[in-house]
């Protein structure tokens, strides 16, 4: 069945990557974005040097990691949590339980393929486009973006396993649109896209670096900018794989139930 | 059929299109804004039938809008200052960029839906119906959600006007409406132009939201923090300098990066009208060359 699998990621891969010119524009977007942000950051880092731990290099990479990170963990929707929703809506889910693949994992597969493209697509010209622009603190070992890739993966996971719970919610609300909202503000702001989380004041920082969201950018990029050395990498990496098994836990139970005690709406 | 632009389909039905044969559709506002009027009415009504999820929706617009300013106050946990700008100021400057860029978006934002429509075709629906295009594409979908933003940006504005330390000369004062009114037509005339250009480009929707959407962010902090390459380019190429900064310096009395001549703290109202005419002749341009995929 891996081979199965495997061809939906290549899919998913290949359906997001005929769309060229949308992805040039979300690049335009992105850089457009980077640039506007890290000049606010350079204005913070100039007042409060060291700010959160960070050098302004730092800061800066972070800007662009963010920028980078925007479209592959979906933070501003764009997966395939639409998609599922309206299938469930329709009714079509009925067929897709038939089938002889598992829900979960199909959706897993496709929106990893998806990712994938994005994070080559949508990451990389950003990134680029950044390190050009400004002053940035890039890795020069090679293990420490071995280590940065593998901490992606995990927060992709995340990532998806929040959306698959927020998809699933569509079998009870039928409408999906206020939880999707809902959810694209909570990772707004708790995956660190608006300040780095170690930026935010007290408790609320704390908190915030404990949820799920910081899988999605905050430790992928404190792992880029080396901040997690030697047993510290692993630990964060381990913090992501554990909320990526919960979450997926969550999802898989979840889906039981749905499938189990809802009545499909007809079409 | 096939070989027929929607231009000469409707060119060839004069009943249908309302005007004489082989004509230039001449410039009717009264009867655009009548149009425009009709089906934002339809469109408010069929919003209103789910008044919850109409709510909730605005809601959700006015916290995801607010995300931004949280961010400046997060920001200002730290510092006293960013770029020189109280808190209180750089509200100002929030607040004002905010309502202006809010009034474009909720009256033009459906704009960016053009792409998709000259993409599946559905532009020739509304090439034929006896109504300026321009006024049936920018009523499209009306998203009355989008007052969240407004509502957000004037609570801010006026937080800001209450707190910033001003002296509220009669000047100051007649500044600010003007102000609001300017940015909300510039923000206008990017719309339009970007949509033009999705004749052209029919993915570039998010090209154009790097703009309005990019610049409004930018707008949002003090001039100073940026590169005077870019603020040259938000003053001179895409004059979204004069949404904001310009007449928002002049309140707070601080000289502008560039060192321009003061009379332009003024110049927001004609720059404003002066955007509309390439925005104007690009829609017009873009309309003509339209071919229909036919599909």
């Amino acid at each position: 069945m891996g081979g199965f699998y495997g061809a939906v990621v290549t899919r998913g891969f290949r359906r997001y990557a005929t769309y060229r010119s949308a992805t040039a524009a979300g690049v335009v977007t992105n850089s457009v974005f980077g640039l506007i942000i890290a000049y606010s950051y350079i204005a913070l880092w100039d007042q409060r040097p060291h700010l959160g731990g960070y050098s302004e290099p730092q800061a800066l990479t972070y800007v662009w990691v963010g920028q980078a990170m925007l479209a592959v963990m979906a933070l501003m929707g764009g997966g395939f949590e639409d998609e599922l929703m309206d299938r469930i809506r329709s009714g079509d889910i009925a067929v897709d339980l038939m089938r002889p693949a598992d829900l979960q994992t199909w959706w897993l597969s496709a929106d990893l393929g998806r990712a994938a493209f994005q994070l080559l697509g949508r990451g990389v010209a950003p990134m680029v486009c950044g390190a050009l622009l400004f002053d940035l603190a890039l890795p020069s070992a090679p293990g420490t973006w071995l280590l940065f890739l593998v901490s992606v993966a995990l927060g992709v996971v995340v990532s998806f396993g929040l959306r698959f719970l927020v998809a699933l919610s569509a079998f009870w609300l039928l409408d999906g649109v206020g939880a999707t909202q809902m959810a694209m503000l909570a990772g707004l702001f708790f995956s660190g896209m608006l300040l780095p989380l170690n930026v935010f004041p007290g408790g609320l920082g704390e908190v915030a670096r404990a949820l799920p969201w910081s899988a999605m950018l905050q430790v992928p990029a404190d792992v880029l900018l080396g901040r997690h050395r030697g047993t510290g990498a692993l630990a964060a990496l381990a913090f992501q794989a554990g909320w990526a098994v919960l979450l997926l836990a969550a999802g898989r139970q979840l889906q039981g139930v749905a499938a189990r005690r809802v009545v499909v709406q007809g079409g | 059929m096939a070989e027929l632009t929607p231009g000469e389909v409707a060119a060839a039905l004069p009943a249908a299109a309302g005007r004489p044969e082989h004509q230039e559709p001449r410039w009717q506002p009264a009867e655009a804004m009548r149009a425009y009027a009709l089906i934002v009415r339809m469109w408010v009504r069929s919003t209103m039938a789910y008044r919850t999820s109409f709510v909730l929706t605005a809601l959700g617009n006015l916290a995801a809008t607010g995300l931004d300013f949280l961010t400046i106050v997060l920001m200002f946990a730290h510092i006293h200052a960013l770029g020189g700008f109280t808190l209180p100021e750089v509200a100002l400057l929030y607040g004002a960029t905010s309502t202006s860029f809010g009034i474009a978006d909720l009256t033009l934002g459906s704009m960016d839906r053009l792409g998709r429509r000259v993409r599946d075709g559905t532009l020739d629906v509304l090439l034929l119906r006896p109504a300026p295009v321009l006024a049936q594409v920018a009523a499209d979908r009306f998203a009355l959600r989008r007052l969240g933003r407004i509502t957000q940006g004037v609570l801010v504005l006026g937080w800001a006007l209450l707190r910033v330390d001003v002296r509220w000369s009669p000047v100051n004062v007649a500044l600010v409406p003007v102000m609001l009114v300017s940015g909300a037509v510039i923000f206008g005339a990017v719309y339009v132009a970007g949509a033009a250009f999705q004749f052209l480009a029919q993915d570039a929707a998010e090209v154009q939201s790097s703009v309005t959407y990019g610049g409004n962010t930018m707008l949002q902090y003090p001039p100073g923090i940026f590169a005077r390459d870019l603020v040259r380019g938000v003053t001179f190429v895409v004059p979204l300098a004069f949404v904001n900064w310009l007449p928002a310096l002049h309140v707070l009395g601080r000289p502008d990066p560039l060192g321009l001549p003061g009379w332009l703290d003024f110049a927001s109202p004609a720059v404003a009208l002066l955007c509309c005419l390439p925005a104007a002749a690009a829609w017009r341009a873009g309309l003509r060359a339209y071919r229909s995929t036919g599909s």
